[in-house]
């Protein structure tokens, strides 16, 4: 990355980089509660807030009632974010179900470890199918955004509430407890680099020149519920239309296709360079928005390719969503580990070469 | 023909919309939605007020307020107000729940937003059961008192006691004012308004959480006539459940 000597540029913490990222890009309130390993978001806020005159950082009592908080701050029309660990974003699914339905803005956190329950507080990629299908009740999906680096914790903020703001959508970064324990070389944007977004709709007092405005979630006539749902529905339709990202690292002359994201990205790029060095053509698709899951690229990619390969830290959860795309046109494998466990690049590159 | 000079000397208050309320009759939801409204009306504070409506019969309370509301999940009524008023200091904050929402499901919110002393109005309505789900049994039903899950009356020895919610919170330093009203009748009603009015000032001026319960009735819930519930009210409810303030500020 080059910087031109004006450029912020520090060294960071995952969780912490996340956290500064956050103020500069003008969020007006976060509401958080401690669960490892993601506290440090909290404490750096906290210790940084006086920095930021008028900014909220409160302690809530739970999750449950921190992500309340976050409904009626953003229903107020503040810039919001919240962060949590897996069991905590469980806590909070509620809340988020109620936010999607009442279409408000806000951005979450998820730095996962590893389940089921209390489970570890080891990195993980296991809440992935929580994160992109929904993850409460009802139909409903929230954007999902997967750093692979401290860089993109930072970038990510500011893609998160823009997204969040221009979708009336709660935006969640799914990112792991080692993105969000390492440090890395991060520039950081300037302050004030998104401006205010208007919020209309939000309820900040009535004047006489307006109806009121009500924030809910409950269209009791099913009529009517249906007439949200298809609205929903539609930004749902318009976010696969218009914010789906993804990387491609040497996928035109592959044969083996390897799809990864978040952290496992980074470890099968390194699987990749060394395949490569064997003489094994192998390619990586790095899905960045894996809600709205980039399914365009992989089916693309079906043609050429001859078998895929997804990686994941979990039991294989993402890796449904590639055999949807690849539609039994290709094999598509997978190999993870479980339970905070890291796959190690040797394990991986074996794997792959019992592929070819 | 002489003319007949017409005066209105009593119309509904414009912070309440004309929507026809669904109460049923008799209840005492619609008398103080009516109050709280009329208070915020003469206060002048349409434009400034946000009120937070619950899961329960008060659920529909934004078709009838006039002024923004939101509506929150089952038992955060008081962590909604909190988000709404910390990046809305300047505004005037109220929310509104019921029993088995302010006293059971969300009993941990309650107390932690009263302990940190957030600056906002928390209405609170005892009638003892769960109206809109159909009569359950609440934190305050009465021991012995029959509802749809207490067929045969709250056993306090299985079923635990019927909770004062409203001593516990006024232990609380982060409460300022904290009060039990009534409206069964139009001398308690009166004294409602005043509560009501004083704990909106008290807001104005940043002192902390105001407290207000109302014990009210359900006869349909209760299964009487709304002469029968008030009755049954007065001799049971107001009891267990004495009128007054719990916590005055000194000065």
């Amino acid at each position: 990355m080059k910087t031109n000597g004006m450029d912020d540029v520090r060294l960071m913490k995952g969780n912490e980089a996340l956290a500064e990222a956050a103020f500069r890009a003008g969020m007006q309130a976060y509401f958080g509660y401690p669960i490892t390993p993601q506290s440090e978001i909290l404490e750096y806020l906290t210790l940084h807030a006086h920095e930021y005159p008028g900014v909220v950082v409160l302690q809530a009592e739970s999750e449950v009632a921190a992500i309340n908080m976050v409904y009626g701050a953003a229903g107020a029309g503040a810039r919001v974010m919240i962060s949590s660990s897996s069991p905590g974003i469980s806590l909070m699914q509620e809340g988020l179900s109620y936010m999607a339905s009442a279409q408000l803005p806000a951005l979450i956190v998820n730095v996962q470890r590893g389940g089921p329950g209390l489970g570890t507080i080891q990195p993980s990629q296991a809440d992935y199918f929580q994160a992109v299908k929904g993850g409460g009740h009802g139909d409903y999906h929230l954007l999902v955004l997967a750093p692979s680096t401290v860089q993109e914790m930072v970038d990510f903020v500011i893609e998160g509430f823009k997204l969040a703001e221009k979708y009336r959508n709660p935006v969640m970064i799914l990112t792991d407890g080692a993105l969000g324990q390492m440090m890395e070389r991060v520039v950081l944007p300037p302050k004030g680099v998104l401006p205010p977004a208007p919020a209309p709709w939000a309820t900040t007092g009535k004047p006489p020149t307006r109806e009121r405005n009500i924030i809910t979630s409950l269209f009791i006539q099913p009529e009517k519920m249906e007439e949200v749902n298809l609205v929903l529905q539609a930004k749902y339709a318009q976010m696969r239309e218009s914010d789906v990202r993804y990387e491609c690292i040497q996928t035109e002359d592959a044969e083996i296709m390897l799809v990864a994201f978040g952290l496992m990205a980074r470890i099968c790029q390194k699987v990749l360079e060394l395949a490569r060095e064997k003489g094994i053509k192998v390619g990586m698709v790095r899905p960045i928005t894996l809600y709205p899951f980039p399914t365009t690229i992989l089916q693309q990619l079906a043609e050429t390719a001859r078998v895929f390969l997804t990686v994941e830290m979990n039991a294989g959860q993402m890796v449904e969503d590639v055999r949807l795309s690849v539609n039994g046109k290709r094999p598509v494998h997978f190999y993870g580990r479980l339970g905070g466990i890291i796959p190690t690049v040797e394990e991986i590159l074996e794997k792959l070469e019992s592929l070819c | 023909m002489r003319d007949i000079h017409m005066e209105v000397v009593y119309q509904r208050p414009t912070t309440l919309t004309e929507t026809p309320m669904h109460y049923c009759p008799g209840c005492g939801h619609g008398v103080v939605h009516k109050i709280l409204m009329e208070v915020v009306e003469e206060l002048g504070i349409q434009s400034e007020t946000i009120g937070v409506a619950p899961v329960g019969c008060s659920v529909f309370a934004y078709d009838y307020m006039n002024i923004d509301m939101q509506e929150a999940a089952h038992g955060r009524a008081s962590a909604v107000a909190t988000g709404i008023k910390r990046v809305l200091p300047g505004k005037y904050v109220f929310s509104y729940q019921g029993d088995g929402d302010l006293a059971a499901i969300g009993t941990g919110e309650t107390i932690h937003t009263v302990n940190r002393g957030e600056n906002i109005l928390m209405v609170f309505i005892n009638n003892g059961i769960y109206g809109m789900t159909g009569g359950q049994m609440a934190p305050t039903t009465l021991e012995g008192m029959k509802t749809s899950t207490t067929p045969f009356g709250r056993d306090v020895r299985t079923m635990g006691f019927p909770l004062k919610i409203t001593e516990l919170v006024a232990q609380l330093p982060g409460a300022y004012y904290v009060t039990r009203q009534a409206v069964y009748n139009a001398q308690v009603v009166r004294k409602l308004k005043k509560a009501l009015t004083q704990s909106f000032l008290y807001q104005r001026r940043n002192k902390g959480t105001c407290f207000v319960e109302v014990v009210s009735n359900c006869p349909s819930g209760w299964k009487m006539t709304p002469v029968e519930a008030n009755k049954w009210l007065m001799e049971h409810m107001i009891p267990y459940y004495p009128l007054g303030d719990l916590k005055v500020p000194k000065e």
